[in-house]
């Protein structure tokens, strides 16, 4: 079944402690890959059948009112088979 | 007859009790209201409490946010009608777009409790009009996304519109942009403040009385109309 997926992510002028606190916990075990580390939120959505054009347009707009804060927050909507 | 001041709550709300207990306080007379309702019960102002509304899920007041409650507050706020948002009820105004801005993590990323002193730089508005300019006031602070975020714009805009009502004094908290801890909008009848006037309303519980003055202001500003 085919799933809509909203990712949310801080905008890169906002301060994200989250992001920085794993970007600084990553050395301590070991791992020295990380210039720096952004944290968001990811939204599997589940609709029967595969998503229509009309469902796209209405996760759009449920993702620009409620799942993201477009103050602080920018959103990408993909599909996922 | 005294003036009737609705507190709001939210599932998850902590202090609508002590916010209504600081309303009757000030000489006012505090009316429950309750989110899943759209009735303002003829109250002429409303707090919007501190707490956890609908457990902080998504981001802390973005549920809160579409309570039917809340489509009565936003028309009516438009209209000049008094808010005060405490901490979580900040975060309700700010998701509502009744102020601009977010409320974001703690910059240390710690939940913080303390007691902390303020400065008030704006007595013009409809909760803070009793209190003396720059005056110095020390009441409870307590979140973990307390930090005021918003865009370089909207930052200038309210520094020079004079809409930081009151701003961290000694201690920055949290990160919150140029220490602002509370805002209003244009009007000045809607106010958000991070730390807690209400429970610093007797000597006995709180670490001052000056968390009075914001619902005292309101009650003068009733009288007034």
């Amino acid at each position: 079944m085919a799933k809509i997926i909203v990712e949310v992510m801080l905008k890169p002028e906002i301060l994200d402690p989250q992001g920085q606190a794993v970007a600084s916990a990553l050395p301590r075990l070991g791992f020295t890959f990380a210039k720096s580390v952004r944290q968001g939120k990811r939204f599997e959505i589940e609709v029967a059948g595969d998503p229509t054009p009309a469902q796209l347009a209405e996760v759009e707009k449920a993702a620009e009112t409620l799942l993201s804060n477009p103050v602080i927050e920018t959103y990408v909507v993909k599909i996922e088979k | 007859m005294s003036f009737r001041i609705g507190v709001v709550t939210f599932p998850g709300s902590l202090d609508d009790r002590d916010a209504a207990r600081a309303v009757e306080m000030a000489g006012g007379t505090a009316v429950p209201l309750f989110h899943a309702s759209d009735d303002l019960k003829e109250v002429q102002a409303v707090v919007l409490p501190g707490g956890f509304s609908y457990g902080d899920y998504l981001r802390c007041g973005a549920i809160a946010r579409f309570a039917p409650i809340m489509n009565s507050i936003v028309t009516a706020a438009d209209h000049g009608f008094p808010v005060l948002g405490i901490c979580n009820g900040f975060q309700v105004l700010c998701e509502s777009h009744l102020l601009p801005g977010a409320l974001t993590r703690n910059s240390n990323l710690h939940f913080l409790c303390r007691d902390q002193k303020l400065k008030i730089e704006n007595t013009k508005t409809m909760w803070t009009i009793g209190f003396k300019q720059d005056q110095e006031i020390l009441i409870p602070l307590k979140n973990g996304e307390g930090s005021f975020q918003c865009d370089d714009e909207t930052l200038n805009m309210l520094e020079s519109e004079g809409r930081v009502i009151a701003r961290y004094v000694d201690f920055d908290p949290n990160g919150s942009r140029n220490l602002i801890a509370g805002i209003s909008n244009e009007r000045g009848n809607v106010v958000g403040l991070m730390p807690h006037p209400e429970h610093a309303i007797e000597s006995l519980t709180g670490p001052s009385t000056d968390g009075l003055t914001f619902f005292t202001s309101v009650l003068h500003q009733l009288v007034g109309r």
